[in-house]
């Protein structure tokens, strides 16, 4: 196949532990660590894998948010992007409105793969790759942990409740990744340097003709109650007398 | 009119527990009617399941062979194409529900809200978001019909008492060639459901083989708990997947959790946040599960599973 494209959204890194805002209007974001998100590392990754196989000519990494999002496009770019994209907004873009947008450079570009990642870690949304692919009327194929391809058609297997399931979709479809598909590699030096020079386009939302109003009002931000630290005991004896005391043996 | 349609989930005999959790979600929206649709190649058995959930007031049948299986794809025009009659459409936040509600939604035009957790009004609710670092309130709008997910361990199943009617349909929709089913590989195991069992014991990468993680299968089956594990076990490839407990892997509620040699990362501490009492065994008293346990251990699990297998037994 000629392009794949790989969407990565910048979130705050999944190492930082989220605290809410005292006034309840959001989390802390200032001054935290922000990566790509985890499941879009695996999901580029995959791509660079397919291209290195000689499955694909070209893998496309495309980011919809702030000018900020640079960062992250230019670690995908490290890693080995060709070139990359960005969909400028000040705004939050819900699902449906990522999935639009994605639509509409999956028609500039021609391209016949596309990998996302199962969910995003900041809203835990796990929507855009099944709005795409609705709206693309293509085929889905979500969670996947292995991913094969023969005669423009791909053999996909998925985590799902059960176990595994294997599906076999027709060619373009949307692939979204999940945790055992691939270890993504590390980005060296020398590649940093190499990705200044690749080609990072901007467009504003704005030009791309595609609706993107939020549906959805948030009105709190609030902790999730936390549960109240318990006993130690000192021994198996101690464990057994205190599951007894609730009623749990 | 305001009505809302269930999406059931089944394995093509029985209907999925989400199900039912699903029903209970749905009757704290106050709304006039809540249906399930059945989608299945014959799905007699299962929507009678369904009428006897307490709160369904009819269940809708849609046998076709392209239902066998339940692929996104395949669905997800059929629920749209239902969709007209409801004010609201949801489905259990289960791998099932993730892969086909978001489809539907987008085939509306419509956002999808993913994960209730809590109903305040028919268009206000809470959910999670960063792994449940932090719950938010949100509006959806109320002149479009809107989509959601069930967080399913938020809520009790719904009772079996009910008598609905069931409606056999034939939907006038052309169905997508594109996704064909192959297999479906794992599950079948005697020991309880890890998303229904009252009692579930999770090992962590401790246990450090597949061979040591019998200790942990043994001890379950001793008190009759179900089995999961931390992502690190699963990764090692100790056991299947399908075990996997937290934000990526499962959400569970059960009244006892035990945690054995698992740390207790954020994002496992998700899956488990509400579970009725959680035991941590764990050797290193740092270990941030200590702070969630309500009952805390430090020990060598090599020492204490055996231990406590026999002085439960
Ligand atoms: C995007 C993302 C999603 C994730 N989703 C999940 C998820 O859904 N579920 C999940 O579990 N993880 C998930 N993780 C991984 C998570 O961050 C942790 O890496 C993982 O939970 C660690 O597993 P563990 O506790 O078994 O291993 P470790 O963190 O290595 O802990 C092992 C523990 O065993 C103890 N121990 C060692 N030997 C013994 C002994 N002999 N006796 C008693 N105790 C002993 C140690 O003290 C230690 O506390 C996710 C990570 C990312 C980035
Ligand atoms: N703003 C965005 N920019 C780039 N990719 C996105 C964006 N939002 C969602 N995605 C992609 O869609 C996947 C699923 O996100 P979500 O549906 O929000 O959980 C992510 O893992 C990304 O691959």
């Amino acid at each position: 196949m000629e392009k794949i494209m790989v969407a990565v959204k910048r979130v705050v890194d999944y190492n930082v532990r989220v605290r809410v805002k005292p006034d309840g209007s959001g989390v802390v974001t200032d001054g935290v660590k922000m990566s790509i998100n985890p499941f879009d590392e695996i999901a580029l990754e995959e791509a660079l894998r397919i291209r290195e196989r000689g499955d694909a000519a070209e893998v496309i990494v495309v980011s919809i948010g702030s000018s900020e999002c640079q960062q992250q496009l230019r670690t995908g770019l490290a890693m080995g992007a060709d070139r990359a994209i960005l969909v400028e907004t000040g705004q939050p873009v819900e699902p449906l409105a990522a999935a639009r947008v994605l639509l509409k450079l999956i028609e500039r570009e021609g391209v016949e793969l596309v990998i996302l990642g199962k969910q995003a870690i900041d809203d835990d949304n796990s929507q855009t790759g099944q709005m795409l692919a609705a709206l693309w009327e293509r085929p889905q194929a979500t969670f996947a942990s292995e991913i094969k391809f023969a005669d423009g058609k791909a053999t996909v297997t998925r985590e799902v409740d059960a176990g595994l399931e294997v599906i076999e979709v027709d060619l373009p479809a949307v692939v979204t990744t999940d945790l055992r598909l691939n270890e993504p590699r590390y980005v060296k030096l020398p590649d940093i340097m190499k990705a200044k020079k690749k080609p990072l386009d901007t467009i504003a939302i704005t030009d791309l003709d595609v609706t993107t109003d939020a549906q959805f009002k948030v009105t709190n931000f609030a902790p999730p109650e936390q549960r109240q630290k318990g006993v130690m005991v000192e021994d198996v004896a101690g464990l057994v007398k205190a599951l007894k005391d609730k009623g749990l043996v | 009119m305001s009505r809302i349609l269930i999406v059931a989930e089944h394995d093509g005999n029985s209907l999925n527990a989400a199900t039912a959790k699903t029903v209970s979600c749905a009757a704290d929206f106050g709304v006039e009617g809540i249906d399930v649709v059945v989608f299945a190649a014959d799905g007699a058995a299962i929507a009678e399941q369904a009428a006897r959930l307490t709160g369904v007031t009819r269940v809708i049948r849609v046998d076709h062979s392209a239902n066998a299986q339940p692929l996104a794809a395949v669905l997800a025009p059929q629920v749209a194409a239902l969709a007209a009659d409801y004010s609201h459409v949801l489905g259990p936040s289960t791998t099932f529900g993730k892969d086909l509600m978001p489809r539907v939604a987008a085939l509306l035009g419509v956002g999808q809200l993913s994960d209730i957790m809590d109903v305040q009004s028919a268009y206000t609710f809470r959910r999670p978001i960063y792994a449940g670092n932090a719950i938010i309130t949100v509006e959806a709008p109320e002149d479009r019909t809107l989509v959601a997910t069930v967080r399913v361990a938020s809520y009790q199943a719904a009772a079996e008492e009910g008598a609905a009617e069931i409606e056999s349909r034939d939907l006038d929709v052309a169905l997508p060639e594109h996704t064909r089913f192959k297999e479906v590989r794992g599950g079948s195991s005697d020991r309880p459901d890890l998303q229904t069992a009252p009692r579930v014991v999770s090992g962590g990468r401790a246990l450090g083989s597949s061979e040591n993680f019998e200790l942990i299968f043994g001890f379950a089956d001793s008190i009759g708990a179900a089995v999961g594990a931390s992502r690190a076990a699963v990764d090692a490839g100790y056991v299947p997947n399908e075990l996997q407990v937290g934000q990526t892997g499962k959400i569970i509620a059960p009244e006892l959790y035990i945690a054995v040699g698992i740390s207790g990362a954020i994002q496992h501490l998700t899956g488990i946040k509400d579970a009725g009492t959680i035991v941590a065994i764990n050797k290193d008293g740092e270990a941030p599960i200590f702070e969630v346990a309500d009952i805390g251990l430090v020990g060598d699990l090599f020492q204490v599973i055996p231990e406590l297998q026999s002085a439960l037994n």
